[in-house]
């Protein structure tokens, strides 16, 4: 059996955590990973102290990606927006706790990027996902 | 069966690639040609024999070396021009590839050509190579694109492409040759027919066609025939335009620079011959000459034969994927089809399947292989797709399945 498609990723590809949409909802972005065809829309929302309280989100595409923003999911659910804040790219890599190859980093982070995007606006986003990319 | 004439594992030791394992213990079973084939050693070796012996720049010195390159270089563009049945070897434009060719013709032919109220007509199933260079230029120039739409059955709608000729304006058909997905092959002559007699000309991409059948650009009487050579054993950045020579006389250049002009002055220059007038800056040299090298190896294995070996082979996969439930094979019948079998397993993402599979050491495609608009059709974010070549074997399709079943069990499907 291959290292990527370890227990949990499996059991959260195969039964996804918080799926459906909030609505009313606070916070509600969509994005998709073009290439792939992985697409997920994230709501949320979030208490006068700018706490996650709830949390839906729909979307289709591989295991890893779904998989990921099962995760993410309940990672984020109860923590602040400034919490979230903190979130990058190597924190959602040990979350999954799996190998990303080259080819499959778009879809580990399609769930990070649309709760980074939807909180915080697109630049944040970008800042985020060419971080360390000069390092090597 | 296995065709007599024809032994894929005995060509397998031509291929250096194919005797290594892919993971240790785990042999590679390469079912990924649709995107880019492997190479023989001849080609590797006419390569390395140009850097090692010969390297030099060509049309220019004097010198031995250059001679001897510049001898290769255009040794090759004759071999491909016998291998397409071009009527002159002016016919045979080198370029970086297949999608070069489709946008050197909308930058050169189609700049000069296309206006306002002018129609292309191209297909839903085409490479976004094929619809990109010509959506720039429709927005650029102000003319219509209209697409023939992909039936069920993954064929053309040729009642919508009589219907658009029939509608007027259309100046350029531009439609590829073999689908990269379904596997459909078009009918490109009859297309063409068509074509010329409502006034238009018509381009046929051939970058999935030319690897796997006998192509004669006469018989077709295509105006311009595009392809890759990377898809048939020759080196990346390989590729030739095929243009009817009249047209290409009249076509103005595309890229500016040396080896494109006959005299260069302050005022205003003057366009080298054809096919140099298309040619601008050094050339790929050691890729082309690797191009010919692999048109001399496909000649000699026989394309009648390649093709055969392959009919063989995809019929007996989509046989075979056909028992594996939950698994739907996009495109026409095997004897309507190239050597392609675009697939979903249902409960596993393409992406997923190719991952499985991968650990088997078997690698195939998935995603939308750059047919967003004909994946939209088929209602699919993404396939899998297993595309053959005349060093795969029915054995290698055993794996596939096994591969496939596999898959499944790791995800209780």
């Amino acid at each position: 059996m291959q290292d990527m498609y370890r227990e949990n990723i499996l059991d959260h590809g195969m039964h996804p955590r918080n799926r459906g949409l909030l609505d009313p909802a606070d916070v509600d972005y969509e994005a998709n990973n073009p290439l792939c065809g992985d697409r997920l829309r994230l709501t949320l929302r979030v208490d006068e102290n700018n706490r996650v309280t709830e949390i839906g989100w729909d979307g289709d595409g591989c295991a890893i990606s779904q998989a990921s923003a099962s995760m993410l999911g309940e990672e984020i659910l109860g923590k602040t927006l400034d919490e979230i804040r903190d979130i990058d790219k190597e924190w959602i890599f040990e979350m999954l706790g799996i190998p990303i190859g080259m080819n499959r980093v778009k879809c580990a982070l399609l769930s990070l990027k649309v709760l980074k995007v939807g909180l915080y606006g697109l630049e944040e986003w970008r800042r985020l996902e060419h971080e360390h990319e000069d390092d090597e | 069966m296995t065709v007599e004439l024809f032994d894929a594992t005995a060509l397998r030791a031509d291929f250096p690639i194919l005797q290594q394992e892919h993971h240790a213990g785990v042999p590679l079973i390469y079912l990924d040609n649709a995107a880019t084939s492997q190479k023989p050693s001849a080609v590797i070796d006419a390569v390395d024999d140009y850097y090692r012996r010969y390297n030099a720049n060509v049309h220019r010195g004097v010198h031995k070396l250059s001679e001897e390159a510049t001898a290769a270089y255009e040794q090759a563009r004759i071999k491909i021009r016998k291998f397409i049945n071009a009527s002159s070897k002016r016919e045979i434009i080198y370029t970086r590839g297949t999608t070069e060719g489709i946008n050197l013709v909308a930058q050169t032919w189609g700049r000069a050509n296309l206006k306002p109220g002018d129609v292309v007509v191209s297909t839903q199933m085409e490479h976004h190579s094929n619809i990109v260079p010509w959506q720039i230029l429709a927005a650029e120039k102000g003319f219509t694109l209209k697409f023939v739409p992909v039936l069920d059955d993954g064929t053309l709608d040729l009642d919508a492409y009589t219907r658009f000729l029939n509608e007027g304006g259309v100046k350029l058909v531009t439609v590829m040759h073999v689908s990269n997905v379904l596997g459909t092959i078009n009918p490109v002559a009859a297309m063409a027919k068509q074509a010329h007699d409502a006034g238009a000309l018509i381009l046929v991409d051939g970058a999935q066609s030319i690897p796997h059948m006998p192509i004669d650009v006469q018989a077709l009487d295509v105006d311009f025939f595009v392809f890759s050579g990377h898809k048939l054993l020759a080196p990346t950045g390989s590729g030739v335009l095929y243009g009817k020579r009249d047209l290409l006389e009249a076509m103005p250049p595309w890229m500016g620079g040396g080896d494109m002009i006959s005299t260069v002055r302050l005022e205003g220059s003057t366009w080298n011959d054809l096919p140099y007038k298309f040619e601008a800056g050094t050339p790929s040299i050691a890729e082309a000459i690797g191009l010919g090298a692999a048109v001399d190896y496909l000649s000699a294995v026989g394309m009648e034969n390649i093709q055969a070996h392959e009919s063989e082979i995809t019929a007996y996969a989509l046989d075979r994927l056909a028992e594996v439930p939950g698994v739907t094979v996009y495109g026409p019948e095997a004897a309507k089809k190239g050597a392609v079998a675009a697939f979903t397993v249902q409960g596993i993402h393409a992406h997923d399947v190719a991952q499985l599979l991968d650990a088997e050491g078997i690698a195939v495609r998935a995603g939308h292989h750059c047919a967003m608009p004909l994946h939209e059709r088929l209602d699919v974010s993404a396939t899998a797709r297993a595309s053959f070549y005349l060093y795969n074997t029915l054995e290698e399709v055993d794996a596939l399945i096994a591969g496939l079943y596999q898959a499944q069990k790791a995800f209780r499907v």
